[in-house]
């Protein structure tokens, strides 16, 4: 077995942990080690050959590979050690407060043996199961990072008669792609009573296209018993419950995009605790979860709606390792917990020291016009036009109305303002 | 002086099917030929099933006398097979629950069946035992009847295992290969007609699962017919919590053993099945329904204090039990038709009777051929399961990446399993996506294949020399892709908007 001792493992090699890499060489911690599952770096942007990518980050409107392409150029200049096509089996905790991760790659099995780990592995999708679609299990239904895969990765073209289930971006961007190849998309299922995307991409992917999209409806069935040949699709009601006869859409692919699930499992057996709201790991605002010197940035941490707030994650951990390793200890002691109001269905980080700036992630539970994000403790707030579940909100909370906070809490509502 | 051997032509290669090959290969008077329609073994009745061990006590020896004989005797035999074929499998015992004085009445008869029937160990036990046995049987059952003797097995496993000792002992496997009829001249067999040509054989063993008396026809047996009894399941993670240690029944009915609370031998939680009668001609109908589902969920937190949430369930799917007219087994040759012989209506328990009901096929057939059987010299019972990497520790992992690098590049993020493994599994004769699925446990896990199946493709590809697209889930008809990303522009097949309207 391969032994490594290094001041900072970074797992993952999407934009949050290339991002984390670059800014932890930058900083000048000097011995970092990233791994990643894939022989190739920059996690699922190589096959998001949309645009949308960058605004923030790099202030420019790129594509996935471009982006991922401009991380990994970066990531060059640097002594960052890559091992790629390593498999991350186990973090081990020591009780000297170094963490070992065990893992495979091909011809070897490895151990690291670091003072800090930047947990960055991304998320998976939600799989039919998960969403509850009942009827038949035949061939055909992929979920659209499958699908992603197999037609911008590696060229093929999983079918021609398409329907899409689930109208948030990733649905979208799968409905215009399958079009492009000139196969039939036959709709875009939500069973929510609005699209869950961006609105310039149910412009440009959908209506662009003629692809009809099917609100307040969701596949009740899938029907073929070797192949997929057709769904069965329902209205539903305003609590999401089928109602009517339904109809049928004969297709030979059923394209899932469900929703995503951070990949927090080799994290949770660990030890660190897990936020039921965003299925991520619990972090204080160090990014840090509940295993000291273990950080969490990305989709692992949060399901981000852009990349760029995924690198951002990645560099703020990578401050906090820096700072965790050249100081010996971070300031965790008087840590609030954060409280979801009023339509506020997730928010990281979930504590806080008060003693720094912090930039907040959050999703609403319901749409909304006219809001504002309000800390309640502290009366800090942002005013929003409008608030949409697919759409996060990001703020930053300055550590001068932080200090502010005398309770051991610190609540976040989203206020309905006058007209 | 060497006899000419007598040709035998298994029709089926699921659990029947599978036993049976494996004792004929024991003797040299037989040259067996196990034929198949799907593109591996085990894919029907058996992939889906409760992979259960049954002690014997549920079968009514006056009513099923072949259920009641052939399960006791399964039981035994599977123990040794086991061994032998090196299945997972857990003797853990079950747990039939009773609720009221009635429950425990039934509970009482079937002690006393289980006893005639020749199952040992069996005893009633009382609450506080239950909740010894299994911490998280339902806290509401006022007596439970134990049968030490009942295990888990992996049915799939089971099936791949019997192949490959027959295949190693001379068995020849035909898969993807359908029966379309049987040939008979002068009331004698001369073989099977099948989609892929003529296949010689002197005898005909029908273990064609739901399709029996289909097969039956062909040689003009229309004495039962074989109805599809539908089982939904309930898959949980791995992680989920609680998990039981033993096999927990409710009190059964005169139908039906009930839905069971049961942990597989791979560790996942698993629930079910439903019990729906279908119409005949729905032989392909594996469909799930909610009434289906939440059933199953209904029946199985009755006999737990709790199931895990809703959320840890990774996978539900539907198999189809073959219900034979009558409720027996059908386990018999035919005067009408000399050298046809029927292992129909495997109904459960029919994964327990397996081992047995292939050792009395042997038997009919031996005295219907009417010689001594010559047993081969070189008949090997033995064979060795495919290495697990999950299973192992972090050195005896780096101990067999250092023997072939290609232990060390894993496919399956969930299941942790290697390229090397799925290539073992193809040099083994998996051929699609689920074979690997069986043989490895790729795609079992959270994910159901949505991250590693392209992976797995990939190395199908490049082991069978086919184009990516071409490798299929479960044969022709459920490939990947329906071609290269320009199919529809090079075949001029647009069905989008490229098309001139």
């Amino acid at each position: 077995m391969r032994e490594m001792q290094r001041d900072l493992t970074i797992i993952g090699g999407g934009p949050a942990g290339l991002a984390a890499a670059i800014k932890a060489w930058k900083l000048g911690i000097e011995s970092i080690t990233l791994i990643d599952e894939s022989e190739r770096l920059g996690g699922v942007l190589p096959q998001c050959i949309h645009t949308g990518f960058g605004l923030h980050y790099f202030g420019e409107d790129l594509t996935g590979p471009e982006f991922a392409a401009r991380l990994i150029g970066r990531l060059k200049e640097t002594d960052v050690e890559v091992l790629g096509g390593a498999y991350a089996a186990e973090i081990n905790v020591k009780p000297d407060s170094f963490k070992e991760v065990y893992g495979y790659r091909y011809g070897e099995a490895f151990k690291i043996k670091s003072k800090a780990i930047i947990y960055a592995a991304g998320c998976r999708e939600r799989t039919r199961f998960e969403a509850g679609i009942l009827g038949e299990r035949p061939s055909g239904v992929y979920t659209a990072g499958e699908a992603q895969t197999l037609m911008d990765i590696y060229g093929i073209l999983p079918g021609k008669e398409i329907v899409i289930v689930g109208s948030g971006d990733v649905g979208l961007i799968m409905a215009r792609r399958f079009a492009l190849e000139g196969a039939k998309v036959k709709g875009v299922i939500e069973i929510m009573p609005y699209p869950g995307g961006l609105i310039r991409n149910i412009v440009q992917c959908l209506e662009d296209f003629g692809i009809p999209l099917y609100l307040s409806h969701a596949v009740a069935e899938v029907k073929g018993s070797r192949r997929v040949e057709s769904v069965k699709v329902m209205k539903v009601d305003g609590n999401l419950k089928p109602i009517g006869p339904g109809f049928e859409i004969k297709c030979d692919a059923v394209i899932l995009a469900v929703g995503l699930r951070p990949r927090i499992e080799l994290l949770a057996r660990a030890g660190a605790l897990i936020d039921d709201a965003t299925g991520g790991p619990i972090v204080n605002d160090w990014l840090e979860t509940s295993i000291p010197g273990v950080f969490a940035a990305g989709n692992v941490l949060v399901v981000n709606d852009l990349v760029d707030y995924a690198a951002e994650q990645g560099e703020r951990a990578a401050e906090s390792a820096f700072k965790l390793i050249s100081e010996g200890d971070l300031t965790r002691s008087g840590a609030k917990p954060l409280i979801r109001g009023r339509n506020v269905r997730l928010i990281v980080p979930q504590l806080v020291s008060c003693l720094q700036d912090v930039v907040f992630y959050g999703r609403v539970s319901a749409p909304e016009e006219n809001v504002a994000i309000r800390f309640e403790e502290i009366g800090k707030i942002f005013r929003l036009p409008a608030v949409r579940p697919p759409e996060m909100f990001r703020v930053k909370v300055p550590a001068s109305d932080l200090l502010r906070l005398r309770c051991e809490k610190l609540t976040v509502n989203v206020m309905r303002l006058e007209a | 002086m060497r006899r000419e051997p007598i040709r035998v032509a298994i029709i089926g290669a699921g659990i029947i099917g599978a036993s049976i090959s494996r004792v004929l290969s024991m003797f040299e008077d037989f040259e067996v030929i196990l034929v198949e329609k799907e593109a591996d073994v085990g894919w029907g009745v058996s992939k889906a099933n409760t992979g259960i061990i049954h002690a014997g006590y549920d079968d009514e020896p006056e009513l099923y006398p072949l259920r009641a004989k052939l399960c006791v005797r399964g039981n035994e035999i599977w123990r040794k097979w086991a061994d032998e074929l090196d299945i997972p499998v857990r003797w853990c015992g079950s747990l039939a629950l009773a609720f009221n004085e009635d429950e425990v009445n039934i509970l009482k008869t079937l002690l006393s069946r289980g006893l005639r029937n020749g199952v040992s160990g069996l005893k009633i036990v009382e609450a506080e035992d239950i909740k010894a046995l299994e911490p998280n049987a339902s806290r509401d059952a006022v007596a439970a009847l134990w049968a030490p003797t009942a295990g888990q097995i992996s049915p799939w496993d089971a099936v791949i295992a019997l192949v490959e000792n027959s295949v190693a002992n001379g068995v020849k496997l035909y898969l993807s290969t359908e029966v379309k009829g049987i040939r008979i001249k002068d009331g004698k067999i001369l073989g099977l007609e099948t989609n892929r040509g003529f296949l010689r054989a002197d005898w005909v063993i029908n273990a064609s699962g739901i399709y029996a008396d289909k097969i039956a026809e062909m040689v003009g047996i229309r004495g039962y017919r074989i109805r599809p009894r539908k089982g939904e399941y309930i898959i949980f993670d791995k992680e989920a919590e609680p998990k039981v240690t033993r096999v927990l029944f409710p009190t059964p009915t005169p139908i039906s053993k009930g839905v069971v609370v049961t942990t597989t031998v791979d560790g996942n939680l698993m629930i079910g099945p439903s019990a729906e009668d279908l119409n005949e001609d729905l032989r392909e109908e594996r469909s799930n329904t909610k009434s289906g589902l939440d059933y199953v969920w209904a029946s199985a937190s009755k006999l737990v204090d709790r199931l895990p949430s809703k959320s840890m369930i990774i996978r539900f799917f539907a198999g189809l039990r073959p219900e034979p007219t009558g409720g027996d087994f059908i386990v018999r040759g035919y005067d009408e038709v000399y050298g046809f012989i029927d292992a129909a209506g495997m109904r459960s328990p029919g994964l327990t009777a397996a081992p047995a009901v292939a050792h009395m096929v042997s038997e009919i057939l031996r005295s219907l051929i009417d010689r001594e059987l010559k047993r081969k010299d070189s008949w090997n019972p033995y064979r060795k399961r495919m290495i697990r990497f999950s299973e192992l520790t972090h050195s005896e992992r780096s101990a067999l990446i250092s023997k072939d690098p290609r232990y060390g590049r894993i496919v399956c993020v969930d299941e942790m399993v290697t390229e090397m493994e799925v290539i073992e599994a193809i040099k083994r004769g998996a051929t699609t996506i689920d074979g690997i699925k069986f043989r490895t446990r790729a795609c079992m896990g959270k994910c159901q294949g949505s991250s590693c199946m392209h992976k797995i493709a990939l190395i199908l590809s490049r082991e069978l020399g086919i184009p990516l697209w071409r490798v299929s889930v479960k044969g022709p008809g459920t490939e990947i892709g329906i071609g290269d990303i320009k199919v529809l522009f090079e075949e001029g097949d647009q069905c989008g908007r490229c098309r001139e309207t």
